[in-house]
């Protein structure tokens, strides 16, 4: 059966879909859907083709729009969204994930809700409240700006009760029962500042799990790449070899269990390409070494800036890698990473890519 | 019954609703409630838990910048305003 590639896009002005077909060289762009809300993660639900954007709007609060056919048509829904009344106010939702029949979503302050009507109507699940670090992550004077506080979802390949979340600037923590009990998993990583409780207090940036194998794991953090063999329990880093140890995305090759890609960007204030030349970074021995893929990509003037949720790649034999910027370009390569091509370029600035491929 | 003018800012996906809408209702609390039964979601696009306006939507009742628990009276003109923000 054909294969139809999706991307969902999403950015600060709508969701836009990117459609083509296996060869993945002409693609069509629609949007701007979601009303042009700011979208900070968009997901396709790779079973049943439902797209699903998290959004938060300055005038009208926060919510996640859904559609069931690709984009004709759009719904929204906050109903459940929504702390007690008390300590908590959500300002945003962000990290969605889509797994076991359930929708859920990271929000700020930092909780998980999910869903298990797809999307309809929502339910606090966590603020993980006897975790480390938690009396202070939803502290607005301990935030960076634009704070997301629980950024990602990761649910597990089987067990639909075991899920790893990040709580933005304090690290992974894992359910094994749906929310109801966590523990931290940032043995390993490293820090640049001074940390209170050695569990806690670490910058994960992007978290990612190899379909290739289960137990192996790669994050980019604020503070260098790293590689898990143990389900992401311990971490050891992989830095060495690369442009720098400051980046925001990372992607797992779906066959290869050793192969990764990530963007390096310079760790001060711009978070751009170093030099203003743009290259996804690909080891294909467990972060060993690292190789410099840059065919087809600008390498003069590039000062480009990709977000935590800005790489993708496809399941396909030769997999497709796509990566949107914060001024609104989207890159792609059909033959996994080697060479590259502008598929967009004008779109508002890019917080998500993600990529499933459907039948038909 | 007051007239409630609406922003723009709405989205598309709550059928039919017209920019204006003529409400019973003896607050701008109870105008709200009133425009949620018939488009339910609505008042969360408006009201923050407390209940209280979200930041940036401001409520004029006669001119006048008003609250939630402001008073309406027969042909008030209510006008809902998304505040002016940059691109």
């Amino acid at each position: 059966m054909p294969k139809r590639i999706v991307l969902a896009v999403g950015t600060r002005k709508g969701c836009f879909l990117l459609e083509a077909d296996e060869g993945r060289r002409d693609w069509q762009v629609r949007g701007p859907f979601c009303d042009g809300w700011p979208i900070y993660h968009a997901v396709i639900d790779p079973d049943t083709g439902t797209v699903y954007a998290s959004a938060a709007s300055e005038w009208h609060g926060a919510g996640v729009w859904r559609s069931g056919d690709l984009g004709e048509s759009w719904e929204m829904s906050s109903e459940g969204l929504q702390y007690p009344e008390g300590e908590l106010k959500l300002s945003k939702v962000s990290g969605l994930s889509v797994a076991h029949g359930k929708v859920r979503v990271g929000a700020e302050s930092a909780g998980v809700f999910e869903s298990g009507d797809g999307g309809a109507t929502w339910s606090l699940v966590s603020t993980l409240d006897d975790q480390p670090g938690r009396d202070s992550w939803n502290d607005p004077s301990k935030q960076p700006p634009g704070h997301l506080g629980m950024t990602a979802i990761l649910p597990h390949v089987d067990d639909p009760d075991r899920y790893m979340i990040i709580v933005q600037g304090y690290g992974i923590f894992e359910t094994g029962d749906g929310g109801g009990s966590w523990e931290p998993c940032n043995t390993g990583l490293r820090a640049e500042w001074p940390l209170e409780d050695e569990r806690v207090g670490y910058c994960v940036h992007k978290l990612v799990r190899s379909p290739a194998d289960a137990t192996r794991f790669f994050q980019q953090n604020h503070c260098g790449m790293h590689r898990s063999d143990d389900g992401g329990h311990t971490w050891t880093e992989v830095t060495d070899g690369l442009p720098t140890d400051f980046g925001f995305v990372a992607a797992a090759h779906p066959h290869d269990r050793d192969s990764f890609y990530v963007i390096p960007l310079d760790p001060g204030h711009g978070r751009t390409v170093p030099d203003g030349a743009a290259a996804v970074w690909r080891t294909s021995d467990a972060g060993s070494t690292w190789r410099r893929l840059s065919s087809g990509l600008p390498q003069q003037d590039a000062h480009i800036g990709v977000l935590r949720e800005g790489l993708a790649i496809d399941s396909l034999d030769d997999p497709g890698l796509y990566f949107g910027t914060s001024t609104g370009q989207v890159f792609a390569s059909a033959d996994a990473g080697d060479t590259w091509s502008e598929i967009a370029s004008y779109l508002p600035g890019i917080s998500s890519v993600e990529v499933a491929v459907l039948d038909g | 019954m007051a007239e409630l003018h609406l922003p723009p800012t709405l989205p598309s996906f709550y059928n039919d609703l017209p920019r204006t809408v003529d409400v019973e209702a003896s607050t701008v609390n109870e105008a709200i409630d009133r425009l949620d039964e018939r488009w339910p979601g609505l008042r969360d696009r408006l009201c923050e838990p407390g209940p209280a306006l979200r930041r940036h939507i401001a409520v004029y009742v006669d001119r006048e910048q008003a609250r939630l628990d402001t008073a309406l009276g027969p042909g008030s003109r209510v006008d809902v305003i998304a505040a002016i923000s940059g691109g």
